[in-house]
């Protein structure tokens, strides 16, 4: 593979005045990572097919064609509207929603052979649902893009993002059972046969918020305090918004029964504070309330229990609570280093394997190298993102794209985590892989803010026209670096020394 | 499918996901040289690198050990001044060092250095520095515990 020079797309001469180098926007590169992308994901479905089928279908047409339509005009609203925009964020997210679709489509093959050696009616196709949920995503995409021009003008509606995440998130925890309710969770609304999860747009609403917020308050969270042990404690009445985060994350847990959502949100605030003051107080101090959180949780609710139980040992009980996770460990193990192939496993054998199972999934038929390949394109995608808030120059942005680098960060740590009995499964959504309309729509607009963000760190800066020379008498006083020393060749008169 | 195209589609699929990776990271690497993460500042517009052609002259001086190491300066006309004095050019933090230490001053195409009278002494390689002496591309000059060299 050629090495992908940098020096691709160049904007035309405008600002190519006294030899400035024009800076590399990426695009080519991007071009070429997604036409990769696609050539994996194209591959990824006929092995799926021949494996499974036998013969290729027409879907793996649709599929494609589908796919490579969204890959370009994504690249193409970037091209328009982002153009210095990072060149691995698109391809990594393309490469995953791919491999998400693949894995999807498979699922239905075999869900379909299932139900027709049961002489049960077939069951609808999850894929082209996925596919148009990931249309729904790309226009998303394209309008954050091409609405929010600068994501600076973000932080002026950070209270209004506030609000309307706030209302989004208690929403479903409000409405009745019989709208909200899907497998014990309160999560949904749903209004005839789609429904959404209002839940994943309102962590990015809050994201903004938490960041325009602490912009704005930053000072008197990092600047008050007493000393104690060697790191400065916040004041008590400082840490309300951490305490507010926590009820909020608490609230979720009771309402809506949902474990993921409430460790995810705790964890993006307790981030973003750290981020914004540098105190290792507020982590210790949240590390702490999510201790004490969790403690009552656990003593609480029978569903956390339940939970914990099953994550100390699915075995126990097999048959009945544990036979998710015991599933999923099998495929685990089944596909062992190298994985059985795609499509050739039995990854249908887990419940959810489309949505939270997914990464089992993946990891039966492409094995631990697969699954290690998967990490490292979600690595890269991450480190992308923070990287972006690093370059980025005010501090809005710096919060918002650690924020939501962070948010994706931490759900993939939750899931996977979950999912290989590291930590108690909780049920989120892997970013852009599992089968889920909202998480996926969400996670498109979250990358489009990423995006844009990278855009600014990474355009050139627009050239200020020279200052006008000043006369001597009129110019004010300026701090110039290396003082004039006069070229005297004589010994310099002045106190000489060693050693004081 | 026979067991054997499984098995190499198998192994291929996963050779080219990692493909992907490496080339992502291929990305990944070439952007941290090129510090496009960070904007390039280009002082003046242009590069400083006008006077290309004459690699023999001393266009930059380089602190290769002690504290300030990786210290670069760029020279024009003008004397480089060392020393603990708040006013050198190079303003060393050193018990070794001398107020005012040594100074490196142009004269025609080449430069010299000088001992401003130090208690510890300037070295150029070995040898002490007694009067104006010229400093060679590469050569180390050693004042307390660092060493600085001209480069081109």
């Amino acid at each position: 593979m050629a090495a992908p020079g940098l020096s691709a797309a160049r904007p035309g001469g405008a600002n190519g005045r006294e030899g400035a180098p024009a800076l590399p926007t990426g695009r080519t590169i991007e071009l070429l990572l997604l036409v990769f992308a696609a050539v994996i994901v194209t591959g990824a479905l006929v092995l799926v097919e021949a494996n499974q089928e036998q013969e290729l279908t027409p879907t793996l047409l649709y599929v494609g064609l589908a796919y490579l339509v969204v890959l370009t005009l994504a690249h193409l609203a970037v091209r328009k509207f982002a153009p210095y925009a990072d060149p691995l964020i698109l391809p990594s997210v393309a490469l995953l929603n791919g491999l998400g679709l693949v894995m999807i489509h498979r699922l239905d093959l075999a869900d379909q052979d299932r139900a027709a050696l049961l002489g049960q009616p077939v069951p609808d196709s999850l894929v082209f649902k996925q596919i148009l949920w990931t249309a729904v995503g790309l226009a998303l995409f394209i309008a954050v893009l091409w609405l929010v021009k600068d994501h600076r003008t973000l932080a002026r509606y950070g209270f209004t993002c506030g609000l309307v995440g706030l209302v989004l998130l208690a929403l479903p925890g409000l409405l009745p059972s019989s709208i909200s309710e899907v497998n014990g969770a309160k999560l949904w609304i749903r209004i005839g046969g789609a429904g959404i999860q209002p839940g994943e747009f309102a962590k990015i609403l809050l994201i903004i918020f938490f960041a325009a917020f602490l912009v704005q308050k930053r000072d008197l969270f990092s600047t008050a305090g007493r000393r104690f042990l060697g790191m400065e404690l916040p004041r008590a009445r400082d840490l309300a918004p951490l305490l507010v985060a926590w009820g909020l994350s608490v609230g979720v847990l009771v309402v809506e029964r949902d474990l993921g959502s409430s460790l995810l949100f705790f964890g993006i605030l307790l981030v973003l504070l750290y981020a914004a003051t540098e105190r290792v107080s507020w982590m210790l101090i949240g590390i702490g309330f999510f201790v004490i959180g969790a403690l009552i949780a656990y003593q609480l609710f029978g569903h956390v229990q339940v939970r914990v139980q099953v994550w100390l040992d699915p075995f126990s009980d097999y048959d009945n609570r544990g036979y998710q996770i015991a599933q999923a460990l099998f495929g685990l193990g089944t596909g062992g280093v190298g994985g059985t192939g795609l499509g050739a496993g039995r990854p249908d054998l887990v419940p959810f394997a489309e949505s939270d199972f997914i990464f089992s999934s993946l990891g039966e038929e492409l094995g631990l190298i697969g699954l290690a390949s998967i990490l490292v394109v979600y690595l890269v995608l991450i480190t992308r993102g923070l990287r972006s808030a690093l370059a980025v120059r005010d501090s809005f942005g710096k919060l918002l794209a650690t924020g939501l680098s962070f948010a994706v960060a931490l759900q993939i740590f939750v899931v996977i985590g979950g999912v290989t009995k590291l930590i108690p499964l909780t049920g989120l959504t892997l970013p852009f892989l599992s089968y889920g309309g909202s998480s996926l729509v969400a996670n498109y607009a979250l990358v489009a803010m990423l995006l844009r963000i990278s855009n600014a760190a990474r355009a050139p800066l627009t050239r200020r026209p020279a200052a006008p020379a000043v006369p001597i008498a009129d110019a004010g006083t300026e701090l110039v670096q290396r003082p004039a020393v006069g070229p005297t060749t004589g010994p310099v008169p002045g106190p000489t020394g060693g050693r004081p | 499918m026979p067991e054997l195209v499984l098995q190499l589609t198998r192994a291929g699929f996963l050779a080219l996901l990692w493909l992907f990776v490496l080339v992502a990271l291929r990305v990944v690497r070439s952007d941290l040289y090129a510090a496009s993460g960070l904007r390039a500042i280009m002082p003046g517009g242009g590069r400083v690198s006008a006077k290309a052609g004459r690699s023999r002259t001393a266009r930059q001086l380089q602190v290769t050990q002690g504290p300030l190491a990786g210290t670069r300066i760029t020279l024009d006309s003008r004397p480089i001044l060392i020393g603990r004095a708040d006013d050198s050019t190079l303003k060393l933090d050193d018990d070794y060092a001398s107020t005012r230490h040594a100074r490196i001053s142009q004269q025609g195409e080449e430069w010299y250095v000088e001992d401003l009278g130090s208690t510890n002494g300037t070295y150029l390689d070995r040898a002490k520095v007694t009067g104006p002496t010229r400093v060679p591309l590469g050569v180390p000059v050693r004042i307390g515990k660092t060493v600085i060299e001209l480069r081109s």
